[in-house]
């Protein structure tokens, strides 16, 4: 069995592009559901709004990439609005519901015939981030062995990480600011925090938009590297999947999304080449190539399992504050 | 009360204050700090609050008792914005409070605690301080992101709350989850953070409710400091010995009306409330229940009542 070609594909793919578009997802949603407490099961949305609004803006408009980016920002924060205004002023599980609901639209809209001439029906969009690579500045593959990536992946690469790490160190230093104080505070006992003078409709607003926003820069990575947009990506699977990274990682932790999403992304990668390869070699008889796309679910999912049970703060929370809730 | 007690130029200010008073529901206040007025709040056919008119004194601490179900807590709702009522007016200082929601009644100076203690778990003792700060530069989301811009009001914020769990004596636990804390401590963190809104009213919903007798002492010493500090307190309870101890006027509540006003001792002996709240047969042993309750009952007073 070709060991190194499994080593050096789940490597690649535990820093490349996928894991980077789930790991922006995952440092907004923290901000909704880590910091905050808002169950946004729309993730999906806030990423699909933002590359269409790029795609859209690029290729049926003819405008500039950057306006496109600026096009998709707008929405994100328009969508985090309309869904905001209606259900934060209710209990948490009416975001959860209209959340969910809202992602299935934006998919399902993109994806109709009848706006097939605007969104390119289940097709969807592609070639309109020429723009991006013709501002690449490396001129030749990366490969360290373990770790190859295309020129073009390369520069997708480095600009996503700049992205998360920037974020990243945003957040950081927000939830430490007095504004972060009163999201935690609005996690724990929202009305307590209205009792003490803050308007927490607000805050939960600020924080619907900054994480959809971050979001969005997720949804810009993932139309940019494939140079294309299709409906089905931004399904509600994508959106459990971020969470499942989210929770695997640690929610409320800075590196929490992060490490989620990488880890959980190598792992799918690896188990499935894993077994591809055993299959193929003829190590492994009673499956079929087609049959290991679902077993590597099963395995993952097995993997999750256990770490909920051993592990239920996930890998970087802390143990400690898990069991406050039990009191 | 303990003879050990705090300077008391403002207790009596507000017994002279409310001397008076006539003893009967509604009665009028000299210096009413909340006047309201036909309130009531329906639950589908059930009318919880059905207050006429209530005054509360500035600068005294006013007791809300009366039987479970009385509707105290849905009228502490109601005056504090957590609740809206179907009819009726109420203000705080003469500024009407209705239709205004709860964040906006607590920075107009009335803030409240809960039956159920709301101290935010997975937040330190010293953050469920400072979160209490009204106006804070840094909770600003674009200042936020500069932490000069908050640093050095951040630093008097905590030298604020320092100084007050160190007289609540939580000083030693100010890194501790506030979740990991006691039920009393609770009690003590959320009465200490209310403090730190700087309200003119405190409202406190069942402040002893779970709290050990060996705190007990504290948190009424802290309570009678509000008035000292000057702050009207109004609050829900149950203990009737507390109610005695430290109000200077008590509103009896039952099936959502308010039925008897006045000093605690001349309320603990008025027959309405003796019958609405402690029950016809309450000072006979269950074997005397025969009896008829006569009017000339011994008062529920303890004989140790002092200052």
């Amino acid at each position: 069995m070709d060991f190194n070609g499994i080593i050096t594909q789940t490597l690649t793919q535990a820093i490349g592009v996928s894991a980077v578009i789930y790991c922006l997802a995952a440092v907004g949603l923290n901000v909704h559901f880590g910091y905050t407490g808002l169950l946004n099961f729309g993730q999906a949305g806030f990423l699909a709004v933002a590359a269409y609004g790029l795609a859209v803006s690029v290729s049926r408009m003819g405008l500039s990439l950057w306006v496109g980016v600026l096009v998709g920002i707008l929405a994100a924060i328009l969508l985090a609005l309309l869904l905001g205004v209606p259900t934060l002023r209710l209990r948490a599980d009416y975001l959860a519901i209209v959340t969910i609901a809202a992602a299935e639209i934006i998919r399902l809209i993109v994806r109709s015939v009848t706006f097939r001439e605007y969104f390119g029906g289940s097709d969807g969009i592609t070639r309109f981030a020429d723009e991006f690579y013709a501002l690449n500045p490396f001129s030749s593959p990366l490969d360290l062995g373990v770790i190859k990536f295309s020129q073009n992946d390369l520069w997708v690469v480095t600009v996503g990480w700049t992205l998360i790490a920037l974020t990243s160190l945003m957040i950081w230093s927000l939830m430490r600011s007095p504004w972060g104080r009163v999201l935690k505070g609005i996690r724990e006992d929202e009305d307590a925090v209205r009792s003490l003078g803050k308007n927490v409709y607000s805050y939960k607003m600020q924080a619907l938009v900054l994480g959809g926003v971050i979001g969005a820069l997720g949804g810009f990575m993932a139309a940019i590297a494939f140079q294309s947009v299709q409906p089905d990506t931004y399904s509600t699977e994508f959106t459990f999947f971020v969470y499942t990274m989210l929770i695997l990682g640690g929610a409320a932790r800075i590196f929490g999304p992060i490490l989620g999403a990488a880890i959980f992304w190598a792992l799918l990668v690896f188990v499935g080449e894993f077994l591809n390869e055993a299959v193929n070699k003829g190590v492994i008889t009673f499956l079929s190539n087609t049959q290991v796309g679902q077993i590597r679910f099963m395995l993952v999912g097995l993997g999750l399992m256990s770490l909920m049970i051993f592990r239920p703060q996930g890998i970087l929370g802390d143990r400690k504050e898990l069991a406050l809730d039990a009191r | 009360m303990p003879a050990d007690a705090p300077a008391t130029t403002r207790r009596d200010a507000a017994v002279a204050a409310l001397a008076e008073v006539a003893h009967e529901p509604g009665a009028p206040k000299p210096d009413a700090i909340v006047v309201a007025d036909g309130i009531v709040r329906r639950f589908g056919g059930l009318t919880a609050v059905d207050v006429a008119h209530i005054e509360i004194q500035r600068g005294a601490i006013t007791a809300l008792i009366g039987p479970n179900g009385a509707g105290k807590t849905t009228f502490f709702n109601l005056l504090t914005g957590f609740d809206q009522p179907n009819e009726g007016q109420w203000s705080l200082n003469a500024r009407s409070l209705k239709g205004v929601p709860p964040h906006k009644v607590a920075r107009r100076g009335m803030v409240r605690t809960f039956q159920l203690t709301k101290a935010l778990s997975k937040m330190t003792v010293l953050d469920n301080m400072r979160l209490g700060v009204s106006g804070q530069g840094g909770e600003k989301f674009w200042r936020a992101l500069f932490p000069f811009a908050w640093k050095s009001e951040e630093r008097r914020n905590t030298e604020r709350a320092q100084e007050l769990l160190a007289r609540f004596k939580l000083d030693a636990k100010q890194q501790d989850f506030a979740g990991e804390m006691s039920g009393g401590q609770r009690k003590l963190l959320e009465m200490a953070r209310a403090l730190m809104v700087e309200p003119e009213m405190v409202m406190l919903d069942e402040p002893m409710a779970g709290v050990n007798p060996a705190l007990t002492q504290s948190l009424l010493g802290h309570i009678k400091d509000l008035r000292e500090q000057g702050m009207t307190v109004l609050f829900v309870e149950h203990d009737m010995d507390m109610v005695r101890d430290i109000s200077d006027w008590v509103i009896v509540m039952a099936q959502g009306q308010v039925i008897a006003e006045g000093p605690p001792d001349s309320v603990m002996s008025d027959q309405r409330v003796i019958d609405a709240y402690l029950g016809a047969h309450h000072d006979q042993a269950l074997t005397d229940t025969g009896e008829a309750f006569t009017d000339d009952a011994p008062s529920p007073a303890a004989p140790e009542e002092s200052a």
